[in-house]
């Protein structure tokens, strides 16, 4: 773990979930696995902080707690896991190209509470549709529940592990902490549920309700005081479905900008034909026909069979080996090459150095055509931020200097990892800067927001344009400079931040890639 | 060959390696020694490209300052606790402080959780237990029939959880924390018709975070 790394995860820990969060976390992250005994003494915070951020912690998946043998309970820090909070957006805007807004809200609501039952997310984005529907519309949970099932049927969300059951006998003493158990074959099995109802909205006129009881009022707002049928259910975000597709994009944008259009669409047809079949980490997709392929395109693109088949070598011959073909059966075998979206990247910014793999300084200038003087600056630069190296081959055995060659060489897995460095540490400057200019202005945004829950108020109760114009002077001309000021900043730098996650995210699928290239 | 070292300082100095090589010239300058660290704002070289445009920029921008702004409104978002007052006020018996350090404002499923972890509120003095019952915005008149089943129910369910053991401990933990405010419903409760949610001394104004969440949130 860098310290770019810690530092990013401290930021993005502080944002999201507090100070005290964010201490206990950079803790653990820092020392490794520890029991709670030491967490609280060496942060100096309360135990009951200390018990609280654990909970909330574990229940997001950023931390997990293994039971030891001697019978105490360590806790670990899932440093990468809480890098992933930087990409909560981009998975959230997936879910709504892929299901619109329902499975944006679903994937949504999982993020934000970490994990969920089945039936309190239906009831919960039910609620949510409702409120931005117009009066008198609602939506029904039935709705929500198919696309939450199309969601665990492509796998975007899955069940989490399950608690062991309460034993026969209550006499024996229960463990200090229960063994989550893993259940492969129902991951994403969903339960069958008979949910019936529709979203309500909530009331902003809370006076009729004064005389309800308790227990009715929370019955109607859904909560019931009994167990939900799924108790004990619980789901969450599939991180590593999203990354898969996130590379199928990528491998399909190269080939449309490689090829053509039909192309990339063949491919993509491809890709979601091995949606489920292909595990995260595997280098290429299992071996379609081109007959099953030809079944499976589009039903607007109407090629005929012999079409497919020139388009399939075509993207077979191709020297950036998309697609390879494996066999000759069902019309011809074909598998994606998932490591193909990378090497048009590598090779834009060291495209001559790879495919020579080793050169002589003289030898850079010569084939790269670049003037001899701004050749030895760029390499110098290279070989001092290490994207290249220098490797020496004696010419004589006593590897005198003035008989040795030196070579230029690129190292691409450890340029990458220094990129990706990079990234991090850019993404740490970037909060911080964004944390700095809101803090500056604080007292403006604070009376800015006052201004604005006043208008608020009074446009509700009617209050005539004279009286709102004179709560609006209250911010003065300059003042509302600053603040337009500071909106332009604040998104140029979120923004920011969430460009830079892409190429996080391309530089860690690609490092990942190399270490298991067979 | 003076390999060495020796001669710093004359000239050049020397290197260990043949500096032709690299495409150092003889008689070249080599920059000078780094003495301090670098600038804090280097100049630029390049210009950054453009931030891309466009619809899924644009969403996503926005879904990025929602999200942040909806954790700090939920009870995950752990807040430290209210500063301790020097001087004790009137006002301070009908206050809603709220059990910031104490309790846990959502439900984690303790099934799923290490025991210790679960954070037990301090019995009455009258010997009573005091449950933990999930906050709830709006302070309403409870029917006193479903509280007490529901009181009774859920002591029961705590029952099945603490071993002897865990008293213990807990007796230890309690004695530690007696300074602590602890902030137990039953005891403030009782004594005022006052609907608690209603009553601000001002203290906390300026304080909390954003009321109105139309405003996008930096």
């Amino acid at each position: 773990m860098t310290q770019a790394e810690i530092k990013l995860c401290s930021l993005l820990l502080q944002e999201h979930f507090g100070e005290i969060v964010e201490k206990i976390g950079t803790y653990l992250i820092r020392t490794g696995t520890q029991p709670l005994r030491m967490i609280v003494n060496d942060t100096g915070l309360l135990l009951d902080q200390v018990k609280k951020a654990l909970c909330v912690l574990i229940q997001h998946n950023l931390v997990t707690y293994q039971l030891q043998k001697r019978g105490f309970v360590e806790y670990e820090a899932q440093c990468k896991r809480i890098l992933r909070i930087l990409r909560y957006p981009r998975y959230i805007y997936t879910a709504k190209t892929l299901y619109s807004d329902t499975g944006e809200l679903i994937v949504e609501e999982l993020l934000l509470n970490g994990k969920m039952t089945m039936s309190a997310v239906v009831r919960k984005v039910a609620d949510r549709l409702t409120e931005t529907m117009e009066d008198g519309k609602t939506m029904d949970y039935a709705d929500v529940s198919s696309t939450f099932v199309r969601l665990a049927d492509t796998h975007f969300v899955q069940r989490c592990p399950s608690a062991p059951e309460i034993p026969e006998s209550p006499e024996a003493p229960p463990p200090p902490a229960p063994t989550l158990v893993v259940n492969e074959k129902d991951m994403y099995v969903v339960p069958r549920l008979n949910l019936i109802g529709k979203g309500k909205r909530r009331r902003s006129c809370d006076e009729e309700e004064n005389g309800e009881p308790k227990a009715k009022k929370q019955k109607r707002d859904g909560e019931s005081l009994e167990p939900p049928p799924d108790d004990g259910i619980y789901w969450q975000v599939n991180i590593d479905r999203f990354h898969q597709h996130f590379r199928d994009q990528g491998i399909v944008s190269a080939v449309a900008n490689r090829m053509d259009q039909t192309s990339s669409e063949i491919v993509r047809t491809m890709l979601r034909m091995s949606e489920v079949t292909t595990s995260s980490s595997a280098p290429y997709t299992q071996p379609l026909s081109s007959n099953e392929i030809f079944r499976s395109l589009p039903a607007g693109y109407n090629i005929v069979k012999q079409v497919l088949d020139q388009y399939l070598t075509l993207l077979a011959d191709d020297p950036l080996e998309f697609v390879g073909k494996s066999g000759d059966s069902g019309g011809g075998m074909y598998t994606v090459s998932i490591l193909s979206g990378f090497g048009s990247r590598c090779a834009r910014i060291f495209r001559l150095l790879l495919r020579k793999k080793h050169l002589e300084q003289k030898q850079v200038e010569d084939f790269a055509m670049i003037p001899a003087k701004e050749a030895k600056d760029m390499l110098y630069k290279m070989l001092s931020e290490n994207f290249v190296s220098l490797q020496e081959i004696p010419k004589t055995p006593d590897h005198a200097p003035s008989r040795t060659f030196y070579l230029y060489t690129v190292n691409v897995p450890s340029s990458a990892r220094m990129l990706l460095h990079r990234c991090y540490k850019s993404v740490a400057n970037l909060m911080e800067r964004r944390q700095y200019e809101t803090r500056e202005n604080k007292r403006l945004l604070e009376k800015s927001q006052r201004v604005e829950a006043i208008l608020a108020s009074m446009q509700a109760t009617g209050a005539e344009d004279a009286q709102l114009q004179e709560i609006e002077e209250m911010i003065t001309a300059p003042e509302r400079q600053q603040l337009e000021t500071l909106k332009r900043n604040v998104n140029k730098i979120d923004a920011s931040e969430n460009q830079v996650d892409e190429t996080i995210f391309v530089l860690e699928s690609f490092i990942e890639s190399t270490i298991r290239r067979p | 060959p003076a390999m060495a070292g020796r001669g710093r300082g004359r000239g050049r100095g020397q290197m260990t390696f043949n500096v032709e090589a690299v495409g150092i010239g003889k008689g070249d300058a080599l920059p000078p020694p780094t003495l301090q660290p670098s600038p804090l704002f280097p100049p630029l070289e390049h210009r950054a490209a453009p931030l891309p445009g466009g619809e899924e920029g644009e969403y996503m921008l926005a879904l990025k300052q929602e999200l942040r702004g909806a954790m700090k409104n939920l009870p995950y978002f752990v807040k430290p606790g209210a500063p301790r007052r020097d001087i004790e006020r009137y006002s301070d018996k009908y206050q809603l402080s709220s059990p910031v350090d104490s309790a846990i404002d959502w439900n984690p499923d303790w099934r799923r959780l290490p025991r210790e972890l679960k954070i037990r509120v301090r019995r009455l003095r009258k010997g009573r237990t005091t449950i933990l019952i999930p906050k709830c915005k709006q302070r309403v008149a409870l029917d006193k029939e479903e509280t007490i089943k529901k009181l009774e129910s859920l002591e029961k369910k705590e029952e099945e959880v603490t071993s002897e053991e865990e008293e213990e401990k807990e007796e230890e933990e309690e004695g530690k924390e007696e300074e602590e405010e602890e902030y137990d419903e039953e005891e403030h409760e009782e004594e005022t018709d006052y609907i608690m949610s209603y009553f601000d001394n001002g203290e906390d104004f300026g304080a909390d975070s954003d009321d109105n969440m139309d405003e996008a949130v930096y």
